[in-house]
């Protein structure tokens, strides 16, 4: 029988798989460091023809992104010498530095509500998820399946309704009311995520515990919540992503004071249209949090984003 | 297990006879930690899902203050004999259809060359997921730069593998490219989704059948087929219920894109439904819309559902 076996791919599959996917790797990346690359471009390089691989480098983007400029006189500029670097950027168009951008609040406005809504919902879907690991609920796979059901609607259609409840409540375009929704979004995520990982939790841990004296609370919280650490915090970085890239509920149900940076950053306009050096730098900044959380996130990736169904 | 008297005895004072002493009974443990998601949902979902079941029968209007009149079932019949609504149910197959087509396609083939098991794939596979990971509204919007005729990395990229003028079309303007320009993001971003799937299923079938395989000196293509094929099906089938449902909702992505246009040839029923809503204001006629559509997807999942578990039985 030849040497050769699927089980173990000889050395020449190896290297044409290899070079295969590192290929596919490499163009799908393109529009990545594209972002990145244009962040740092002026206007000029930004629309250049062809496409700019090589430029010089500047932060007029990042200047761009977290100012608003007006056009000033002749005179006033020669009355006002530019005293900072980022003023001098500007100065070259003949502008002045009006005030900070909406850059800034919109991208709080994401941490707030990001972290509120993870928070909540990890901290409910902690607790239903023992729940429904541990003890006869009553209809518990209907439940279950209800959780998951409540991801099956079109986020639009959703909106209608919440939209008119959000209005009488007076919760449209607040913190809270987002927290509230986003919360009730990943809710059935945490709960199947978290469901999952307590599952592995050996039983005889918590009995062991009980026998000791411990009441069920006492059990829980100083057994079964330790060890359910690496998945809780697996799924809060799941619940975050979520929230911080979500974009139908944020575009229709805020508009001023709670709007999060995902229906901001496409309205960034300078001179004719879009201002792609600083749409470009506000999207870096906004992509980079979740680039760093996905390579944590590697091994369980692909839980998450099946909602458990594939554990690997 | 030897059933001695003693042995009984203990197990019929469980240690949950004193826990009920000392603290809380587990079923109303059970109770109190799954009642607030519970009614989280409650009021976040089902709520308004009967408030909009109620407004779908009328012609109620969220931006007008008149009185709501009752017009029984005609929002429905118009909404399914409207030529309009079929127009945007046609994209939206279009949309569907090939996006699954390509990511199944690509993500099975990359998964099978992952699993070649080569140095370095732990790294590579990182970096072909993270498209997926991004806000799609942030991401499909720098799409539009990458789109640009002249100035687009994307038509540039075009032109100089085909030699065709990069400003002589636009993936974006023209009615013929823009359904498959959203196509091409959606698969650039959604790929890896399909293939980490795959990947799964690849990885869970055991090296013995293959061994075994290989002494009846079954070939690699029979192999391929009849082993690798039956047994990834299952995952497979679960990518492209996922897939299936949310390119379903698909909104973020395509509303930033192309924003339905041009005319309405890329308006995928989310993006026309927001339209009715919360442009044209036609609250009543909106809802009964949402409804049609969820009714659609929730049929659509448990047919698919129950066909899913018939091929994971075999």
């Amino acid at each position: 029988m030849s040497a050769w076996s699927i089980t173990e791919p000889t050395p020449r599959q190896k290297w044409v798989a290899g070079i295969l996917v590192v290929l596919y790797a490499l163009v799908t990346i393109v529009p990545l460091i594209w972002i990145v690359a244009t962040g740092f471009k002026s206007p000029a390089d930004a629309i250049s023809y062809p496409p700019k691989v090589l430029f010089e480098p500047t932060l007029e983007g990042y200047v761009n992104l977290f100012t608003t400029r007006t056009r000033q006189t002749q005179e006033y500029l020669d009355a006002n010498p530019p005293e900072t670097w980022y003023e001098e950027i500007v100065r070259q168009y003949d502008m002045v530095i009006a005030g900070p951008s909406r850059y800034g609040e919109r991208f709080v406005n994401s941490i707030i509500i990001g972290f509120g809504s993870t928070f909540l919902s990890v901290f409910l879907g902690t607790l239903a998820a023992y729940a429904f690991s541990r003890f006869k609920v009553p209809l518990k796979d209907d439940l279950l399946f209800f959780i998951l059901s409540t991801r099956m609607m079109p986020p639009i259609a959703v909106a209608i309704p919440i939209f008119l409840m959000f209005r009488t409540l007076g919760l449209s375009d607040t913190h809270l009311g987002m927290i509230l929704l986003y919360t009730a979004v990943n809710i059935s995520l945490a709960v199947w995520l978290l469901k999952g990982f307590m599952d592995e939790i050996p039983r005889e841990y918590e009995e062991a515990a009980l026998i000791d004296g411990y009441t069920r609370f006492q059990a829980f919280r100083k057994v079964v919540l330790p060890q359910a650490v690496t998945g809780i915090v697996a799924t809060a970085i799941f619940c975050l992503i979520f929230s911080w890239n979500e974009y139908a509920f944020a575009v229709l149900l805020t508009s001023g004071t709670a709007q999060t940076a995902p229906p901001f950053i496409p309205t960034i306009i300078g001179v004719g249209g879009q201002d792609w050096p600083a749409v470009a730098a506000g999207a870096t900044l906004f992509l980079l949090p979740v680039l760093v959380f996905t390579v944590f996130l590697r091994k369980h990736l692909l839980r998450g984003i099946t909602f458990g169904a594939v554990r690997k | 297990m030897t059933d001695s008297p003693m042995t009984r005895a203990a197990r019929a004072t469980p240690p949950r006879v004193a826990r009920r002493i000392r603290g809380l009974s587990d079923r109303a443990i059970a109770w109190i930690f799954v009642a607030p998601t519970i009614f989280l949902l409650l009021a976040v979902n089902i709520f308004p899902l009967i408030w909009t079941i109620r407004l779908s029968f009328t012609n109620f209007k969220a931006n007008r203050n008149r009185p709501i009149e009752w017009i029984g079932t005609r929002n429905y019949e118009r909404i399914l004999t409207d030529s309009d609504i079929w127009l945007t149910m046609q994209a939206t197959a279009h949309f569907l259809f090939w996006t699954i087509f390509f990511q199944v396609l690509i993500g099975f083939t990359l998964a099978w060359l992952i699993n070649r098991k080569f140095r370095g794939n732990d790294l590579w596979t990182t970096i072909i997921v993270l498209p997926m990971m991004l806000s799609p509204a942030v991401v499909g919007n720098f799409w539009t730069f990458l789109y640009q005729p002249q100035i687009g990395l994307f038509n540039y990229v075009v032109s100089f593998f085909t030699g065709a003028d990069p400003s002589s079309f636009q993936m974006i303007g023209d009615v013929n490219l823009a359904p498959w320009a959203i196509v091409i993001v959606d698969t650039w971003m959604w790929t890896p989704f399909v293939m980490l799937i795959c990947l799964a299923g690849l990885r869970s079938i055991p090296d013995y059948i293959y061994e075994a395989a290989e002494i009846d000196r079954a070939s690699n293509w029979r192999q391929f087929w009849t082993i690798t094929i039956p047994m990834v099906l299952p995952f497979l089938m679960l990518a492209i219920l996922f897939r299936g449902i949310e390119n379903f909702k698909m909104f973020d992505l395509v509303v930033q894109l192309t924003g339905g246009g041009p005319g309405s040839v890329t308006e995928l029923t989310s993006i026309n439904l927001k339209r009715e809503a919360f442009e044209k204001w036609r609250t009543g006629y909106a809802s009964a819309y949402a409804i049609i559509l969820f009714v659609t997807v929730f049929g659509l999942a448990s047919i698919y559902v129950k066909a899913l578990n018939k091929v994971k039985e075999r």
